[in-house]
This record gives C-alpha cells, structure tokens and sequence, in this order.
C-alpha cells in the first residue's frame, strides 16, 4: 500500500495510528525533531510517525531534581530551562543537528534519550541511560504503557527504561519522560597540558581520574586536531592538548588545579611541553566543542564523510586510534580518558573504514554516526552482535513490536 | 501470598535429577539431605519459609550452564541465590525448585587501577571489594547496609542501593560487565571495561531483574578513588517538617552531599538507648548530612550546608572533628534496625520511595495510620533520595499483630504510590510486594514487562513466583488483536 504519514496529538491518537499500521502491515519511521534522521541503518519505511506533537515541559521541579516532557521538546528548551534554575542535564548530551548536511534543526529530549548519547561527563555522571526514571508511550502493540516513575531510588518491576534507551525507537514511541536533573557547577576550570602523545595522554587521563582531585572530564585533541578549536589557547597552542576538567565551588576548583598541574608536572618521562588552565568562559565553549564532536568537522567533512563513535576500554583507546589512523587516512579525538573515540574519516575507503575499524578494535564497539545513505545502507551500522545476542535482541523485539512497525532495521536487519 | 503450586510430577523425579546433576557435579555439591536443605529455606524476609527440593552450589560457569540447561530439557524451576540477605523474599525457594546457590564463585578475578574497574565472581560480599581495592586508595560505592554479608551477584539482581546513593546512584550506574548464563544454558557476555555496552541495554535490564532473567556468573564494577576528606554534620530539628524543608533547601543550593540521611523521634531514642551515639533527645528529627571530596571543598561546603541548617531552625548542628566522631554520627543510623529490634519484639521493614516533598504529608498519615491500627512506627529515611525505611513495631506471639503489620505496611506502600513515588526503593518486588504491583502498573504494563522476561525465560522456569503477581503463559502474551479495516482517526492531519 502507498504510504501514509502520520502526526498524532495524543497517545490515544497514537495507539489508534499504530493499531492501524499493525493491521495496514506498515513500517513507520519515528522522528522528534529530525536532527538524527541520519543516524542508523537506512530503512525501508512506509511512512513517517512525526512525534512532534509530543512537545513541551510539563513537570519541573527543581529541588526534586526532576523534569518531566514529551519526548519532542527540543533539547535547547529543556537546557534553558535548566540553566534558569542553575541546572543542567548532567551526561551533557551531545547536539547532533550539526551533524547533517541539511539539517538546521537541534535534538529532542526523546531523540537524546532513544539513541542514549553523552557527553564529556559520561564516565563521571553516566549516560543517558543514567538519568531516564520513566516514561509513557506506545508498543509496537499498539498499547499504552509506562515504566518507572519520577524517584531515583525505584526497582518496582524490570527497568525498562535502561531497555528504551539506546533502543533507536524499535521497541516504543514514546509520548512523555520524566528525567533526573542536577545542579550546574559554579565554577568550571580546565588544566590543559600540551604537546603529549596519544598514549602518554591515556596514562595522564589514568593518572586524573584515579586522583582524588575529581575530574569531570577527560578528553586528547591530537595536534591538527586543536588547530581547528574555537578557544584561542587551543588553536594556537602548535601541539597536541589533554585536557582535564574540574568543576565545583570556587575554592575547590582553584585548590584541585592546583593539585592537578602539579601532577601532570611530575610525570617521568611523560611531561607535558607546557602546562596551562582555562577558566570558565572557555572551558565551557571548549567542553561544548568537544561533546559535539566539532573540532573534528569541517566543511570538508561535512558532506557525507564517514564519522564513527568507538566505545573501548579507556587505556586501549591510543593504540585503537592510532592503529586505525595509520591504516585510513582521517583525524581522531578521545573522550572520556580514552574509553570514547572520534573517528571523522576522509572518503575513499569503500566500506567506510569498517573493516579496518573493527578488526584493530578489541573488545568495545564502533558506531557509524554519520555516513551517506547508501554506506548505511550496505554495512552494519552497529557492531554486529554474537548470535545469541542478536536472538535475544530479536526476542525482545518481537515482544514490544512483534509486526515490526516501529523502525524496523533501524539498529539491525529484522529488529 | 500465594506461591505457585508444586508440581508433584517433578517432585517425584526427584532422584532421577539427583543422579542427572551428580553426572557432572561432585556429590557433596548437590545438596538433598533436609538438615541442610532447611539453611536455605529463607531469606532475609523470614516471615515466609520453604525448603528447596535440591540445592546445587555449582563452582564454574560451564556447571552453571549445564545445571540451567537440565532444568530447562528437564521442566525444573530454578531459584538462584547469592547470600541469601534479600528484604523482599527475592531467594525464596519453591517445594519442587532447584537452589542455585553461588556462593562458591567467590573469588575477586582482576583488579584494574587504570581503567577503575574491578572483575569479581558474584559470590563476592559487597564489602569485599572495597577490602580489596582499598589499600591503593580505591572503593566501590554502593553500600546497602548489609554489605558485609550480601553478594555482589544479589546486588546485581536487585539493584542494591545504600545511603550515597544520590551522589554515586544505584548498582546499575557502577556496574559495566557481565557475564551471565540464559536458562537455555548459553554463556552471555554483556559489556566489559568500556563505558556502554552496545544493542540493547541488556546489562540494564538484567541489573534489578531479581533473579528472573538469568543467572550472573562474573560481574565487572566500577570502582571510585577514595574522597581526600569526609565529614558528617549532625542536625537536630524542633519539627519533621524544618527538617525536610532543610534537605530540599541543600539541593536546591545546588549541593548534592554524598549521603543525607533522617530518623524521627521514635527512631532516634531507640538508637540512642541502643548505642549512646549522643543524638539530641529533645528534637522531633535528626539529619546526618555527609559531606566528601578535596578538604578544601568540604571546609566550603561545611560551612554553606552549617548554615542553611540554621536558617531551617535547626537547634542544634555538630560538625565532625575527627573520623572516630563522623563513626559515631552513623553508629546511631546504621543501628537503627537491631535497635528498633530492641523496643519491640518484631519488626517489620518497609521501603517505599516517594518525592522528598511529601514527607511531611506521608508521616502524618503514617501516624493516622499507626493509630489505626494500634502498631508503633519508627522512621529512618534516605532523605536525599526519597526512600522511606519505616519499621512496624509488632509481636509476632500476639495473635493478628503480624496480619496487621502487613496491612498496615501495605497501607504505607499505596500511600507512597498516591504521592507519586513507588512501591520498593531499594529491597526488591520479590514474594513481600508481589501483590501489590497492580498499585503501580495497569494489567497492559505488567504484560509488556512480562514480556521481556518471555524473551529470555519462554517456559518460565526462573524463580517464578516472585515480582509479577499473575503468570501468563508467553504464548498468550505473545497474541494480538488486530483491527482491520477503518482508518483510525480520519481527522488527523497526514501529509
């Protein structure tokens, strides 16, 4: 049958719009706000479920720590709110809008959650998955439901709300979530040390996150990599930059870089060309940089050049990135002390770089964030799973959405 | 409460299952004889007691395949447990089940300082792995109050908390990898040392599935740098009411303590006659506010939270000198059970979690309520996170008391859920809170968790009975309805 778009107003509309593709045998595609349209395996879909009438804060409390909203709320509505009352998002997900070629528009707050992305803060705070405490939406049953609730402490019933993040909106379209908010920091510093090699930063992330100075963030720009940051003391520094981030009230902050510079100083044989700080300024746009990913985009590779994500043990994250490097031609950043890689590779490479990808990786996995429709198309998006794995997630599937109507192939071929 | 009824088909096989483990188990690791069957006839929730039909105590992974694998070809229920400490009946075993107890895999597997992640066997106590982490300096931060007993596969199965849980989250935030084995015997790994697994978040699903999705084998932890200074504050409050308003005011100051703890009167003078940890006698609430990290954030911090304290109209603040005085501030908390065990012949241990707001709200009707049903009530509560440990005061000997404890902790669980909190906070569904789900979720909502469990469990067979309070057949689960014809809507804007 011919396609047929949909926008329902509200979750009875919704379980109506899906029971009819359940019986109609027609594979919705679901979007927010359409700022990751590009992310995932391209899907042969019927027609489009827009979510969009799911906008909007409807619960905010912030001495509870709690926000509740639909899923489509756009994540600059959410973190404006936030910041009025001095809070924030604590996993600090990253914008992807940026990410397409032809997409102006920013991020959902249910587009964060189904694709469970993070920023910088990831290894301190948690993801996405961290911080979901409930949701309602509707099955691929065409059925109403909920899990969770708006408290942090909860384990009435199985978490669904770990299954629905990450889930690419395969199992649920969700029509509200509720969500544990933190407060900002008041003061945010960076130490930054210049001039490290790759795997001389790992060891220096190590050595950070296993202080007592409590780092937040924890992140390697190779050399040419820096050159392209908006913050002048990157840009210009001609060499490679670790930077470590410290947040808190004032006088801690200024007590630990302290501290900090200190440690990075006395490294044997690992010490920095130089040794300097960012204040908050900067270390927001810096961090910021960094969690969207822009140091590593250009015009140049804005247009269609494969981006990929590797999730890997912190202290294998040097020799992943310069093993893949020196194979593809490309540049590269580490996150999160080196467990998130950044790969922004230069075309040419027929299968994207893929094979090279995983087979110098060990352990962890690879995402293909963002890639031409026909490179979707033909290699697997997400890290192929063992086959008991895939069975299971299969199983899951079939139990959420057992006619496939929410898409389908999204993440992999029959899911 | 009602447990699904044996099968006495099963129990009639009894010996052939026997002989089949004693294949590939040593015998004295299948375990039949009723003495020591009884030992595992409860858990911590001894109000309900059964002795398994077997006990197994399997010492790999490859054993625990072959054990769930037998069960499954065989039609046999499986009950896993790790150190038998649940609250909520969680390791409850059943007239014609197997115990599958794990407390042979106790061995810590590998310890990795520069990635903090520590790979331990699920046998392991809780406290054992901060003992082996900390003398470089390193710990693992969840803390229920049984941690030197309970197992970290138990933690994973319940998703255990503590008192820090608002700074350092739950199990599930601090855990990375497992491995685990399916009921159809298959050796799964889920994530490692890397921060996200990839698909599904299958270790979040597993992490507080109570038992009923698998069987944990290896667990990989993420273990925190010790803070440089900790310190505690002792506040005592004229009202419950200045003392919650205070907890919202901290956050709301955008300080989030690494543990923010309230007891009431009742709680605090038991505790006090309990372990003299000099509580003041003459307030209606205590706080114990913990604060951690560099000193020079602590000495800052003492001072902002000392201060909003006061503007609370706290009567008295106390700021811990030494570690020896911030041991004595939680002496008197982390007592509180055994002391309430003191005043009263049984109690009863709730653990509902409800927004901090309502606290004032839920203690008046708990006091209504406590009237009502002439039972006593003690009040010790994570007041950070919202979660709610009152203790029912009864006498097990007194015909009905204990009836009564139960309504009247049902009674407290419902009037969680009305204020917008839920059922269990930290203990688990298990047998105790089964019942009461339909309280928190409508019949559509249990089927879909159902569900899940159908995705890994189709038969059933793992520790049924506890969580969900009607069992459905998968293939039932599994039907849909379909509706053809009518466009639904035809007003909908398409385009």
């Amino acid at each position: 049958m011919s396609g047929q778009d949909f926008k329902p107003g509200s979750e009875e509309h919704l379980a109506e719009v899906l029971a009819h593709a359940i019986a109609a045998e027609q594979p919705l595609e679901l979007i927010g706000r359409g700022s990751k349209r590009g992310f995932g395996r391209a899907m042969q879909t019927a027609g489009l479920l827009d979510l969009s009438g799911f906008s909007g804060i409807r619960m905010y409390e912030p001495d509870e720590l709690v926000m509740s909203a639909g899923p489509a709320t756009p994540l600059a509505e959410i973190e404006a709110a936030l910041a009025a009352e001095n809070q924030e998002l604590a996993f600090e997900p990253p914008h992807m809008g940026h990410l397409q070629a032809n997409a102006v528009t920013d991020g959902s707050i249910g587009g964060v959650f189904a694709c469970n992305l993070a920023g910088p803060r990831r290894f301190r705070a948690g993801s996405a998955r961290d911080h979901l405490l409930g949701f309602r939406g509707v099955s691929g049953r065409g059925e109403i439901f909920k899990s969770g609730g708006r408290v942090v402490k909860n384990v009435t019933g199985y978490d669904l709300c770990k299954l629905m993040c990450g889930s690419f909106g395969t199992l649920a379209a969700m029509t509200e979530v509720t969500f544990k908010v933190l407060p900002r920091a008041e003061k945010i510093w960076t130490v930054l040390a210049f001039g490290l090699s790759a795997e001389q930063a790992v060891q220096a992330m190590a050595d950070a996150a296993g202080s007592p100075h409590d780092v937040s963030g924890l992140c390697h720009l190779p050399t040419e990599v820096a050159a392209r940051s908006a913050v002048d003391f990157i840009s210009g520094a001609g060499a490679s930059v670790t930077a470590i981030r410290l947040e808190g009230p004032a006088p801690s902050v200024t007590h630990r870089a302290t501290a900090l510079k200190t440690m990075l100083a006395a490294v044997e044989g690992a010490r920095p060309q130089g040794i300097e700080e960012l204040h908050t300024h900067r270390s927001i746009t810096f961090w910021r940089e960094v969690r969207d990913v822009s140091p590593l985009l250009d015009g140049e590779t804005v247009a269609g050049n494969p981006l990929w994500r590797l999730s890997v043990t912190p202290t294998d994250g040097a020799r992943t990135m310069t093993g893949i490097l020196d194979q593809v031609p490309g540049r590269g950043l580490m996150d999160w002390a080196g467990g998130q890689l950044w790969l922004a590779l230069e075309p040419g490479a027929e299968d994207g770089g893929v094979d090279c990808i995983r087979s110098t990786m060990d352990g962890g996995h690879a995402t293909l964030i963002r890639g031409a429709a026909d490179l979707r198309a033909r290699i697997p998006v997400f890290q192929p799973q063992p086959a008991p794995l895939a069975a299971l997630t299969k199983r899951i599937k079939d139990g959420f959405d057992p006619r496939g109507v929410l898409n389908p192939g999204r993440m992999v071929e029959g899911v | 409460m009602q447990m699904p009824k044996p099968d006495e088909a099963t129990i009639a096989r009894r010996s052939d299952l026997v002989a089949a483990f004693r294949d590939f188990l040593p015998d004295a690791h299948v375990i039949v004889d009723e003495a020591t069957l009884k030992a595992f006839e409860s858990d911590g929730l001894t109000a309900y007691r059964q002795p398994p039909m077997i006990a197994v105590l399997p010492e790999t992974t490859e054993e625990v395949s072959r054990i769930l694998k037998l069960c499954r070809d065989w039609g046999v229920k499986v009950v896993p447990r790790g150190s038998g400490t649940s609250l909520s009946g969680g390791a409850l075993p059943l007239a014609d089940g197997v115990l599958l107890g794990l407390g042979k895999f106790n061995r810590v597997l590998e310890i990795d300082y520069d990635n903090r992640t520590a790979t331990v066997q699920p046998g392991v106590t809780n406290l054992a792995i901060t003992q082996a982490v900390e003398g470089e300096g390193f710990y693992y931060a969840p803390d229920p109050s049984s941690q030197i007993a309970c197992s970290i596969g138990g933690n994973v199965a319940e998703n255990s908390g503590g008192v820090h849980c608002l700074k350092y989250g739950l199990t599930t935030n601090n855990i990375l990898g497992i491995e685990m084995v399916t009921i159809d015997g298959e050796i799964l790994r889920i994530g490692g040392k890397h921060l996200d697994a990839e698909g599904y978040d299958l270790l979040g699903i597993m992490t507080g599935s109570e038992g009923l999705l698998g069987v944990v084998t290896e667990v990989t932890v993420r273990i925190l740098r010790k803070p440089e200074t900790v310190r505690a504050l002792l506040v005592g409050f004229p009202t419950v009411e200045q003392g919650g308003d205070c907890v919202g005011r901290i956050i709301g100051a955008g300080i989030i303590p690494a543990g923010m703890e309230m007891m009431d009167r009742p709680a605090i003078h038991a505790a006090e006659a309990f372990c003299h940890a000099g509580y003041p006698l003459d307030v209606e609430s205590i706080l114990i506010i913990e604060l951690d990290g560099p000193e020079a954030e602590v000495d800052h911090l003492t001072e902002v939270v000392s201060g909003i304290c006061t503007a609370c109209g706290a009567v008295s603040v106390r700021v811990s000198e030494t570690e020896a005085e911030r041991m004595n501030f939680w002496a008197g908390r982390k007592a509180a059970f055994p002391a309430v065990g003191r005043i009263s012949p049984d109690y009863y241990c709730m653990d509902g979690t409800i927004p901090r707001r309502q606290l004032p709200l839920v203690l008046k009707r708990m006091s209504e309520m406590s009237e009502k049903y002439g039972l006593g009530v003690a009040n010790v509560f994570h007041a950070g996170d919202g979660n709610l440990h009152p203790l029912i005061l009864y006498d097990a000997n007194a015909p009905g008391e204990l009836e009564r404890a139960e309504e009247f902790g049902s009674d407290i669980l419902r009037l969680c859920v009305e204020v917008g909190g839920v059922l269990t906070g930290e203990h688990g569904v298990g047998v105790e809170k089964r019942d009461l789900m339909p309280e928190m979720f409508t019949e559509v909502d249990l089927n879909q968790q159902q569900r899940l469990k159908c995705a890994f469990d189709p038969d059933g067979l793992l520790n049924p009975g506890k969580v969900f309070p009607t069992l459905h057949r998968c293939a039932e689960l599994g039907r849909m309805h379909i509706h053809r014809g009518q466009m639904p809507f035809p007003d909908l804007p398409r385009f």
